[in-house]
């Protein structure tokens, strides 16, 4: 599944998830100045929650970078 | 419901549960392209048949058990637990305690090394090994329309909840979902599949895992949300009013005292052995995920890994469930009732079980999350049916076409034959979703299908594996005889000899006519509503009269016609009248009075309403269609009198039927296996080698550390089940 010539799944999830942590972390912020009409919306879950995944995202990217890998 | 009155103004088309935004698009349409991208990445990779159909036996521990657990935790299963939550209460939890924990450790410490060491590529070839062709054949054929039938009526539902949710288009999201897993399982087949599985877990946890944390926070903590649940459940299950949904084990003394109607005995042996054990151990679609990995220390790892997850899905599944007994509440703040599937007022007045989970997702999460979670959603669907299709390939190729069809052609052959299936597959499946627009009543047939054939598998897999002495003969007549059973219980709890009427129900319904321009025009029924106001405030209807329209009527007597039924009329000159109730067994049944959208009479105004046991005058000119319906068979319905001799109570819930039927479908399995191998003559040793207990050595795999060890990791997640057991008890 992990063969030497093959990028591996998790460089795939931390992409996957870096993404979407930086986009939900854009509506995160303008939702300080607009917030969504959701319960408990004064939490700004949508704020940290991002963070845990851009954070995670940067950890599997460079962790399993394929470059990483072949050296 | 006595009287519940309008719940809003009627738009003419089902009320959206959720509301998407651009960004929520973006995050859904990146998903479809990453998954994509990863098939066409992946296909360089998948030459041989070994790499297509077993992912060439190269995964991690890691990678075997999250996809292990991934092709179980479709959004069916979140969804449909969060639902179970919500009627069963903490009783939920126990499918992923003891009703998955014990047989995935009973996996990866007894039988992986027979599945590992006899390199078979499917549960049916291990048959093949232990049996004969009989036996492989048979689990082969069944298990491979099993799959696509499952599979389709995956997809189905994924299309209905997409429909009611967002409101898209039924036949879009079949086909935009199916294709896409067509083309990445054929390109790299059981592969890509599983980077999928893995890529979707990762999504549906970052998606649903808000819910609970801010569930918990809104209800001001575990402790505060069990009191309002148990305030709520007055309300929300007047049926068992006294029940308790907040414990485990100290409700299941007796059938009467827990929401699911079973006691103890029917949880451990139903749920805990014969459904879990079937499941987890001989279904091929799970079973596949760990066989294919490095080395069998992995395999038992992977396993093991596989069982802690499931441990924790509770968190995103069963804490949902709960909550929606706590914090959703109507806009006046009284709970929020959602009613079953079945239940004749879900999507008119009331929302169903099934819409928890979004509706608390619709709550809590605002932009950006929502679509996470709903592409978790579309991922769980997508990576449940890509599962069905590699196992599918996989068992068509090496169990029914290679063995029963051509058995002498290359890898190349076999290789090109499961590409092809996989894309048959995904066709059959969407057959089978375009043949529920039409049945949708046999939905819940598909969806127990799977017990009919993997508890009866499990039944003589156990036995072969364990018992040298069992026989081809034994294993195929076992294996069939079970199956029978299964189906021969399943029929009987649905069976009414004396007939069945469905509740008495009156329906007032839209009219589309034909204009002279050719165009179709809606016309709404015309009613009046009689309402008082009661203690609390609240406005009840006490009479309905309607003015003009269509009405259809089910086992609801219309005064002066009586029982004149079937029959399509006029009310004539002088008007007629529903009763408010009829007659039953028991108690009086109330008509219960359901109008999804209507005109009120007088006024501009539109609206809806549910409501039963109220007087309905019809006047002279409406239409009516009266049917008079008495049913032997109904596969949604379960006939009291016989759920007791399969079930042990009158009071058993569905639930407890299918667990009572696979505990007696397992015991029948075993029996006939058993006993006609001790009349038939059994293989020799020889034959039996690495297959059966006594007769099969461990490969020694060199020196292994001891965090490395099966055992002890399963020692230790036996411990942690108990005492989360012992903490909820």
């Amino acid at each position: 599944m992990e063969s030497e010539r093959q990028i591996p799944i998790w460089f795939f999830i931390g992409g996957l998830l870096g993404f979407y942590g930086l986009l939900i972390l854009g509506t995160g912020v303008y939702g300080l100045f607009d917030p969504p009409n959701v319960a408990l919306a004064y939490l700004h879950a949508d704020i940290w929650w991002s963070l845990l995944m851009i954070a995670l995202g940067a950890f599997y990217c460079i962790r399993f970078h394929p470059f990483r890998q072949r050296r | 419901m006595t009287n519940l009155l309008l719940l809003a103004a009627a738009d003419g088309a089902p009320q959206r549960l959720l509301s998407i935004g651009p960004v929520d698009i973006l995050i859904i349409v990146v998903y479809f392209l990453v998954v994509l991208a990863i098939g066409f990445y992946l296909r360089k990779f998948a030459t041989t048949g070994e790499d297509f159909f077993l992912a060439g036996r190269k995964m991690t521990a890691w990678i075997a058990g999250l996809s292990f657990i991934s092709a179980n935790l479709s959004s069916l299963e979140t969804m449909g637990w969060s639902a179970m939550a919500y009627q069963y209460g903490m009783l939920g939890a126990h499918a992923y305690l003891i009703g998955a924990i014990p047989a995935i450790l009973f996996l990866a410490v007894v039988m992986m090394p027979f599945y590992y060491i006899c390199r078979t590529h499917s549960v049916p070839g291990y048959l093949k090994l232990r049996y004969g062709e009989g036996a492989r054949s048979l689990a082969g054929v069944s298990f491979a329309f099993m799959t696509v039938l499952v599979s389709g009526a995956s997809m189905f539902a994924m299309a209905k909840i997409l429909n009611l949710l967002l409101g898209w288009n039924m036949s879009m999201s079949i086909w935009v979902a199916s294709l896409t897993v067509a083309v990445y399982v054929f390109l790299a087949g059981l592969v890509s599949a599983v980077f999928n599985e893995v890529l979707q877990f990762f999504l549906i946890w970052f998606g649903s895992l808000l819910i609970p944390i801010l569930g918990l926070i809104h209800a001001g903590g575990w402790n505060r949300m069990m009191d309002t649940i148990k305030e709520n459940v007055k309300v929300i299950h007047p049926t068992v009013p006294n029940a308790d949904f907040s414990h485990l084990w100290s409700s299941l003394g007796s059938f009467d005292t827990n929401p699911m109607g079973i006691d103890w005995f029917g949880m451990v042996f139903g749920l805990g052995l014969a459904v879990s054990f079937g499941y987890w151990c001989t279904d091929f679609l799970q079973v596949q995920r760990v066989i294919v990995a490095r080395n069998l220390r992995a395999a038992q790892n992977g396993t093991i890994i596989g069982a802690v997850l499931k441990m924790c899905v509770p968190l995103i599944v069963t804490i949902p469930g709960l909550l929606g007994l706590a914090v959703l509440a109507n806009p006046d703040g009284s709970p929020m009732v959602l009613v079953p599937e079945s239940d004749p007022r879900a999507m008119i007045t009331h929302r169903t079980f099934n819409d928890v989970l979004p509706l608390l997702m619709g709550q809590y999460l605002g932009p950006g999350l929502l679509g996470l979670g709903v592409t978790a959603m579309i991922a769980g669907f997508m990576s449940g049916m890509a599962g069905n299709v590699s196992a599918f390939a996989t068992v068509w190729t090496y169990d029914v076409y290679r063995p029963l069809l051509n058995r002498t052609a290359s890898d190349r052959h076999y290789l090109a034959m499961g590409r092809w299936c996989s894309i048959l597959g995904v066709l059959l499946s969407i057959g089978t979703a375009y043949a529920l627009f039409f049945f949708s009543n046999i939905l819940e047939f598909l969806q127990v299908l799977v017990f009919f054939f993997i508890v009866p598998l499990f039944g003589v897999v156990i036995l072969g594996m364990l018992w040298k002495r069992a026989t081809p003969a034994g294993g195929f007549w076992g294996f069939l005889a079970a199956i029978l059973v299964s189906m021969g219980m399943w029929g009987f709890v649905h069976w009414f000899p004396d007939g069945h009427r469905p509740e008495p129900k009156v329906l007032l319904k839209i009219k589309e006519v034909e204009t002279s321009g050719g165009e179709t025009q809606k016309m709404l029924p015309v009613v009046a509503l009689e309402k008082e106001t009661d203690e609390a405030g609240r406005e009840k209807i006490t009479k309905v009269t309607v003015e003009s329209g269509l009405v259809e009527t089910t086992n609801a007597p219309i005064q002066p016609y009586a029982m004149v039924q079937p029959a399509e009329f006029t009310v004539s000159a002088g008007g007629a009248e529903l009763l408010p109730s009829i007659p039953g067994k028991e108690k009086p049944l109330l008509v219960k009075v359901l109008a999804p959208e209507v005109s009120l009479a007088g006024t501009e105004e539109k609206g809806k309403f549910g409501v039963e046991g109220v007087p309905v005058v019809l006047k002279p000119g409406v239409e009516v269609k009266a049917a008079d319906i008495t049913q032997r068979f109904n596969p949604a319905e379960f006939n009291p009198e016989h759920t007791k001799y399969v079930a042990r109570s009158e009071k058993a819930k569905p639930m407890a039927v299918n667990m009572y039927s696979a505990f007696w479908t397992l015991l029948v399995s075993l029996g006939v296996a058993a006993g006609v191998s001790l009349f038939t003559r059994p293989k020799p040793n020889e034959e039996l080698k690495n297959l059966v207990f006594g007769l099969t050595p461990l490969p020694d795999e060199g020196p292994c550390p001891w965090h490395q060890r099966p055992g002890l990791w399963a020692a230790i997640v036996a411990v942690v089940l108990v005492a989360i057991n012992i903490i909820f008890w």
